[in-house]
C-alpha cells in the first residue's frame, strides 16, 4: 500500500484521539442529562494542567495524572452549578469554558512568563505494536493515548449499556423523577458522570499538550469541543458510533492537510466547517433531536 | 403492633397546613383507604411516609420501630413501596430494567438474568408484565403493574396507592382490585388514596378521612355509610347533587362534527367526536381521565389540530383555527391546566390583556394606564385577591382560575369551554366558578362543561356527554341522567 | 438553643439588593488567592482593576471604548433570552456584521461618511441577521434546540473569515491574513478628540434605549416576555410565539451584527480574524449579570469594560498576568449566578 494512505490512516487516529476522549466525556455528561458546554474550557484547562505538571516534574505521566485530576474538578465545578444550584446549563457550561480558558492563560503566563519561544516538552513517545510490518508498522506506531482510547469505546459503551451504573446513568438522563422514585440520588448520580466527563475531556486536551506536540499554545484546543458537540449527535449517543464519526472528522482533515501539503489548492476551511454543517443538518433533517436524552437541560429539583 | 403508625404529623407549605397533627395507623394485612377531597393532604401525608417530604413535626413508626425517613431509599429499606399516579418509570428502558433501578447489588447487569428475575416475581405475585418490553410500548394499566411489581419486587410490605383507579379504564380496576385483594392475603398492607365513595366501600376494610390537613375519623366500612364519610370528607351535610330542573334553551350555536385527532405516536385519540351546544345550556362531558378530554380542549381552544373533522361557532368555521381566531369570533377559552395556560411570570394585568393586545396598544406602545384599569375592573368584578401588578403566580389556584375566568369571559362569548374548572379548588372558589358558570348560562352563552367530577357534570348540566376512549358515548339530557348510567357509560359498557 | 433553617420561600428585599455586593466580596476573596500566587497585594490589585481606570480622563474613556461592544452584544443576548430563544450564537453574528460592514467599507470608498456610515451600520445589522436566520428558522419551524445550532453557527462563520482573510480579501499591501482598510469616510466619527471613543457608544445607548422600551412598553416586547415565560401559556393567550420567537432572534442577531459593525468602524477599520475577544459569550455574561434587563445588562458591561481596562493596568504595574482580568470576570458571573438562586431561599428560626 501505498505511503500516503497509510500516513493519512495513522493521522486520522491521531486527529481522532482527542475527539473520542472529549465526545465520550460528553457523552457521559449528556446521557446523565446534563449539556456540559464546559467541554471546550475542560478540554484546555486539561492541556495546560498536563503540561505545566509534566514541565515542572518532567514526569509526562505526573502530568497526564493531573490533566484528569483537573477535568474531574471540572466536572464537579459544573455539577455545583448545573446540578446541585440548577443553574441554565448553557449559561454555566459557557461560564465554566470561559473560566477555565482565562484560568489557564493566566497560570500558564504565571508559570512560563512572557517568553517569546513557546516552552516545550519531552511528551509521550510513540508505541510500535507491528514494528515489522510495512503497512501496519507506521499505522499503529502511535501514542499510548491513542490506543487507550480506540480501547475506551467498547469499554464505555460496556459501561453505558451493561453496567449497573451505566443503567442509572441512563435513567437519570431520560428521566430523573423516575430515577429518584427508585431510591436513587439523582445529584450523586450527575456529578459522578461530570466528574468522569470532564476527566476524559480534560485527558482529551492533554493528548495535544503532552503527547502530540509537547507544547501549549493558546490555541491548542482551537474549538474540538464544540466539535465534539457536533460529534455526539452525530453519533446519536452511542460510543460505538462516537468512533466512527471521531474517525470520519480525523479522516477529512487529515485528508485536507495532506492534500495542502502536496501543493493542491483547497479551500480548507470547508473541510474544517464540514462536521459543523454536517451536524446541522443530521438535526435538522434526522429526527429533530429525537435521540437526545429526554431530561437533557432540564435542572431536576424535588417538589 | 401496626404496619405504620404515623404520630402528630405536621407540614406546613408556606402559609398552607398541609398536615396538621395528623395521626394514622394500618394494620397488617388490610387496605386501608385515605379518603378526602383535593388539597385535604392525603398525598402530602404519604410523601412523607415515602420520604419524599420531611415533616416538620411527629414520628413515624413501621412495624413497632421508630424511623426517621429522609429519602425513598430508605422507605423502600424499611418495606414501603409508593405508585403514584404520575407512573416513575423510565419510558426508554425495559419493563425489567426499570424494575430492577435502584435495587441491583451487583456492578454489572446481565440482560437474561434480570429478565428471569423480573418473571419470576411477576409469576409468584401474580402480577403479568413482559419483562423485555421498553415502558414507553405499554399502555398505562400496563404500566401500573411495572409499578406495583417494582414496589414489591423490592421486598415491598406496605404498598402505597395514590389514586390508582383515576388512570384506568374499569376493567382494568377489577384486575387491579383482584390483585390487590390476592396480594393482601399474602400479607401486604396497602394504603388506597382516593376521593372515590364507591371504591372505598368496595375494597377498603378501613378508612381514614381527612379534611384540610386533619383527620376527621378512622371507620371500619361495616361500621358506615357512603352519606357518612360523604359528610366527613367535606363537613357538611348538604354533599350531594341539587340538579337543574328542566329548562329551555335556545338554538345550536356551536356545532362539532366527525371531530378527530391522532396523536404523536399516530394513536387516534379523538374518534368522530360529534356534538351540538345550544344557546344558555350547560353542556357537561363526562369521563374517566385520559379518555380524551385534554385533546378534545386543546382542538377546541386551538392548541392542537385536528386530523378531521369541523368546528362551527353559528356560521363560522373554526376548524384548527389559531387561539386568537377563535377568541375573536367569540369563543371563551379555559385551558385544562391553569398553570399551562396562563403565564406566572407575568403579572394580573398583563395576564389580562394578554389576549386582546390591540385593545390596549396605542400608537403602537402598551397603554399601560388602561391595562391597569382593565384590571382593576376586572379584579373587582370578580373577586380576585390581589392588585394589578402583583405576578400571577403568587396568586391562590382560586385566584388563578378568577383572573383566565375573567380574561375568558370579559368580551361576553357566545361559547364557553370551561375544562376542569375546579380541579384542585377550595370549596369557596369552586362554588364561585360554578355560579359564575350558571351566569353565563343565563346571559344566553353556551357552555361546554368538561369535568371529571361527576357531582360537578350532574349537578351544572342541562345535558351530559360521556367521552370514552375518544368517542362521545350518548348524550342525555341532564334529568334523566342517574350516576349508575353514566358511570355505565364512563366505563364502556354501553 | 437558637435553631436556623433553610426555606424555598423569597429571600427578604434588603438580601436581594446586596446580592452584586456580596457577589464582588466573593469574587474578590476567590481571586485574592490567584493575585497572592502571583506575588501581589490582592487589595491593591483590585484598586488598579477599579479605582485606577477611572482616575484618568484617558482610560476612563478606554472603559467606555471597551464596554461598547459589550453592551451591544448584552443586549442581543438580552433581547433574544427574554422571548425564551437561547442565542448562543452571537460571537458568531458578530463576525457576520462585521463582514458585511467590511465589504461596505472597502466597497463604496468614494462614498461620503453621510452615506457609507449608515450603510455599513445597515449591512452589519443585516449581516448578523441573516446569520441568525437559520438557527431561528430550524428553532421556530423543526423544533431543533438552538443552543447547539448557534453554538456551531460561530464555529463556522470563524472559518469563513478566515477562508476570506487568506483568501479573497487577503491584504495585497501586507500580505496578512486581514482586510483592505476600510475608506476613511467610513470610519466612525469620535467623540473626543485623541481618544479613541466614537460614536458607536451612543449608538450602543440608544440600542439599549430603543431594547428597553421595546422590551417593556411595546405589544412586541410582551409578547416575548409572554413567550419567555410559558410557551404554552402564551399560545394559549393567542399570541404567534412563532412569530414572536422569530422577530426576536432576528432582532438580536441585527444587534449583535452591528457591533461587529461598529468594532469595524470605530476600532479596527479592517477586518481580522480576532475583532472579538469572545464578545458575544461575554454577552451572555453580561446579559445574565443584568438578569435580562437592557439598564442592568449596561451596568454590568461597563463594569466588565472596567475590569477589562483595569487588568491592563493591574498587569502594567504590578506584573500579574494580564489574564487576571478575564478570571475576575468570569468567577463574578458564576458566582453571581449561584446568588440569583439563593435569594430563592430564607433562613428561617424554627
Amino acid at each position: 500500500m501505498d505511503t500516503f494512505l497509510v500516513g493519512l490512516i495513522a493521522a486520522t487516529l491521531r486527529v481522532a484521539t482527542p475527539l473520542i476522549f472529549g465526545t465520550l466525556g460528553e457523552l457521559f455528561c449528556e446521557r446523565a442529562g446534563i449539556l456540559n458546554l464546559g467541554i471546550e474550557g475542560t478540554m484546555f484547562f486539561g492541556a495546560f494542567t498536563g503540561f505545566a505538571v509534566a514541565a515542572n516534574t518532567g514526569s509526562v505521566w505526573l502530568g497526564l495524572l493531573a490533566a484528569l485530576l483537573s477535568g474531574v474538578a471540572a466536572g464537579l465545578l459544573m455539577s455545583l452549578f448545573a446540578v446541585r444550584l440548577g443553574v441554565n446549563q448553557h449559561v454555566s457550561g459557557l461560564g465554566i469554558t470561559l473560566l477555565l480558558t482565562a484560568l489557564s492563560l493566566f497560570g500558564f503566563r504565571l508559570i512560563f512568563g512572557e517568553s517569546q519561544v513557546n516552552p516545550s516538552i519531552e511528551g509521550f513517545q510513540q508505541l510500535s505494536i507491528f514494528s515489522n510490518s510495512p503497512i501496519l508498522g507506521p499505522i499503529f506506531n502511535q501514542y499510548l493515548l491513542t490506543y487507550i482510547a480506540i480501547a475506551l469505546i467498547p469499554i464505555a459503551g460496556w459501561v453505558i449499556y451493561k453496567t449497573n451504573f451505566g443503567l442509572q446513568i441512563r435513567a437519570v438522563g431520560e428521566n430523573p423523577e423516575a430515577t429518584d422514585a427508585a431510591g436513587l440520588n439523582v445529584i450523586r448520580l450527575r456529578t459522578l458522570a461530570l466528574a468522569i466527563g470532564g476527566g476524559l475531556m480534560a485527558v482529551g486536551g492533554a493528548f495535544l499538550s503532552i503527547a502530540q506536540l509537547g507544547s501549549f499554545t493558546f490555541g491548542i484546543i482551537a474549538g474540538r469541543g464544540w466539535v465534539c458537540i457536533a460529534l455526539i449527535i452525530f453519533a446519536n449517543w452511542q460510543p460505538i458510533k462516537v468512533l466512527w464519526g471521531a474517525l470520519l472528522f480525523g479522516g477529512v482533515s487529515a485528508l485536507q492537510l495532506r492534500l495542502q501539503g502536496l501543493g493542491f489548492k483547497l479551500p480548507y476551511e470547508l473541510f474544517l466547517a464540514l462536521p459543523y454543517i454536517v451536524t446541522i443538518l443530521a438535526l435538522t433533517i434526522g429526527g429533530r433531536n429525537a435521540q437526545a436524552p429526554a431530561a437533557m437541560l432540564k435542572p431536576y429539583q424535588r417538589e | 403492633m401496626y404496619a405504620v403508625e404515623m404520630q402528630g404529623i405536621t407540614k406546613q407549605f408556606g402559609n398552607v397546613l398541609a398536615s396538621n397533627n395528623v395521626h394514622f395507623c394500618l394494620e397488617k394485612g388490610e387496605i386501608h383507604a385515605l379518603l378526602g377531597e383535593n388539597g385535604a393532604g392525603k398525598t402530602t401525608l404519604m410523601r412523607i411516609l415515602y420520604g419524599l417530604y420531611r415533616a416538620d413535626a411527629g414520628e413515624i413508626f413501621i412495624d413497632g420501630q421508630k424511623i426517621d425517613v429522609t429519602s425513598p431509599k430508605q422507605a423502600i429499606q424499611a418495606g414501603v413501596g409508593m405508585v403514584t399516579q404520575h407512573f416513575t418509570l423510565v419510558p426508554t428502558l425495559t419493563v425489567a430494567e426499570n424494575i430492577v433501578l435502584g435495587y441491583h447489588n451487583k456492578a454489572t447487569i446481565s440482560k437474561v438474568e434480570i429478565e428471569a428475575s423480573v418473571k419470576e416475581a411477576s409469576e409468584k405475585y401474580g402480577i403479568h408484565v413482559d419483562p423485555s418490553a421498553l415502558v414507553r410500548q405499554l399502555s398505562v394499566g400496563e404500566r401500573q403493574r411495572v409499578e406495583i411489581l417494582k414496589a414489591l419486587y423490592r421486598n415491598a410490605r406496605i404498598l402505597i396507592m395514590d389514586e390508582p383507579t383515576a388512570v384506568l379504564v374499569p376493567q382494568e380496576v377489577d384486575v387491579l382490585f383482584d390483585s390487590l385483594l390476592r396480594l393482601v392475603k399474602s400479607g401486604l398492607s396497602v394504603i388506597f388514596i382516593s376521593h372515590k365513595l364507591n371504591e372505598v366501600m368496595a375494597v377498603c376494610d378501613r378508612i381514614t378521612v381527612l379534611r384540610d390537613g386533619h383527620v376527621t375519623g378512622t371507620v371500619r366500612k361495616e361500621d358506615t355509610t357512603q352519606q357518612q364519610l360523604a359528610n366527613m370528607m367535606v363537613g357538611r351535610e348538604t354533599f350531594g347533587i341539587s340538579r337543574q330542573g328542566k329548562r329551555d334553551t335556545g338554538k345550536p350555536i356551536y356545532k362539532i362534527s366527525n371531530l378527530s385527532v391522532t396523536n404523536s405516536q399516530g394513536l387516534k385519540v379523538l374518534k368522530e367526536v360529534s356534538f351540538e351546544v345550544h344557546g344558555g345550556e350547560i353542556l357537561g362531558i363526562a369521563g374517566v381521565s385520559g379518555n380524551g378530554q385534554s385533546e378534545l380542549t386543546e382542538v377546541l381552544t386551538g392548541l392542537l389540530k385536528p386530523s378531521g373533522g369541523t368546528v362551527m361557532l353559528e356560521d363560522k368555521e373554526l376548524t384548527a383555527a389559531e387561539p386568537s381566531e377563535i377568541s375573536n369570533a367569540g369563543v371563551g377559552r379555559t385551558p385544562e391546566d391553569r398553570h399551562e395556560g396562563s403565564i406566572g411570570n407575568l403579572t394580573v394585568a398583563e395576564n389580562l390583556a394578554l389576549e386582546d393586545l390591540d385593545k390596549f396598544t396605542h400608537n403602537g406602545m402598551l397603554d399601560q394606564a388602561k391595562i391597569a384599569e382593565n384590571a382593576k375592573k376586572y379584579i373587582a368584578e370578580f373577586q380576585i385577591k390581589a392588585s394589578p401588578n402583583d405576578r400571577l403566580r403568587t396568586l391562590s389556584g382560586g385566584n388563578m382560575q378568577k383572573v383566565i375566568l375573567a380574561r375568558a369571559l370579559c368580551r361576553k362569548p357566545k361559547v364557553v369551554i370551561a375544562s376542569q374548572p375546579t380541579r384542585g379548588l377550595d370549596v369557596g372558589a369552586t362554588e364561585y366558578v360554578r355560579k359564575k358558570l350558571l351566569s353565563e348560562r343565563d346571559r344566553g352563552a353556551g357552555v361546554l362543561l368538561l369535568s371529571e367530577d361527576l357531582d360537578e357534570i350532574m349537578s351544572l348540566s342541562d345535558r351530559i356527554a360521556v367521552i370514552y376512549e375518544g368517542c362521545i358515548k350518548g348524550i342525555i339530557p341532564a334529568a334523566d341522567a342517574t350516576a349508575e348510567t353514566l358511570g355505565m357509560m364512563m366505563a364502556g359498557a354501553c | 438553643m437558637l435553631k436556623l433553617k433553610i426555606e424555598r420561600a423569597p429571600a427578604p428585599r434588603w438580601a436581594v439588593a446586596i446580592i452584586p455586593v456580596v457577589a464582588f466580596l466573593v469574587t474578590f476573596l476567590i481571586c485574592s488567592i490567584l493575585i497572592v500566587l502571583a506575588n501581589a497585594n490582592p487589595f491593591s490589585a483590585f484598586y488598579n482593576f477599579i479605582i485606577t481606570p477611572l482616575s484618568s480622563k484617558f482610560s476612563a474613556l478606554e472603559v467606555l471604548v471597551k464596554s461598547t461592544p459589550l453592551i451591544l452584544t448584552g443586549m442581543a443576548v438580552t433581547f433574544a433570552f427574554t422571548s425564551g430563544y437561547f442565542n448562543i450564537g452571537a460571537e458568531g453574528q458578530l463576525y457576520a456584521g462585521a463582514i458585511a460592514a467590511t465589504w461596505v467599507g472597502i466597497t463604496f470608498t468614494e462614498a461620503p461618511s453621510i452615506v457609507v456610515i449608515p450603510l455599513m451600520i445597515l449591512a452589519g445589522c443585516v449581516g448578523g441577521l441573516l446569520w441568525a436566520l437559520i438557527p431561528a428558522l430550524l428553532k421556530v419551524k423543526l423544533k431543533v434546540d438552538e443552543v447547539v445550532t448557534t453554538l456551531l453557527m460561530n464555529s463556522i462563520v470563524m472559518y469563513f473569515v478566515s477562508w476570506l482573510l487568506n483568501g479573497p480579501w487577503r491584504s495585497p499591501v501586507s500580505g496578512w491574513p486581514q482586510s483592505a482598510e476600510i475608506s476613511d469616510a467610513a470610519h466612525l466619527m469620535r467623540l473626543i478628540p485623541k481618544s479613541r471613543l466614537h460614536i458607536g457608544f451612543i449608538i450602543a445607548l440608544v440600542v439599549v434605549a430603543i431594547v428597553y422600551v421595546l422590551i417593556k412598553r411595546t405589544p412586541l416586547g410582551l409578547k416575548m416576555r409572554a413567550t419567555g415565560a410559558s410557551l404554552t401559556g402564551a399560545k394559549f393567550a393567542g399570541i404567534n410565539t412563532t412569530k414572536t420567537m422569530l422577530t426576536a432572534a432576528l432582532v438580536s442577531g441585527a444587534i449583535a451584527g452591528l457591533a461587529g459593525a461598529v468594532e469595524i468602524g470605530g476600532i479596527h477599520f479592517h477586518l481580522i480574524e480576532s475583532i472579538s475577544n469572545g464578545f458575544g459569550y461575554t454577552g451572555i455574561i453580561v446579559a445574565t449579570l443584568g438578569s435580562l434587563n437592557p439598564i442592568g445588562a449596561t451596568v454590568a458591561a461597563m463594569f466588565i469594560g472596567l475590569i477589562g481596562t483595569g487588568s491592563q493596568t493591574v498587569s502594567r504595574v504590578l506584573g500579574v498576568p494580564v489574564y487576571l482580568g478575564d478570571v475576575v470576570q468570569n468567577t463574578l458571573l458564576l458566582v453571581t449566578l449561584a446568588m440569583f438562586l439563593l435569594q430563592n431561599y430564607r433562613i428561617k428560626r424554627v
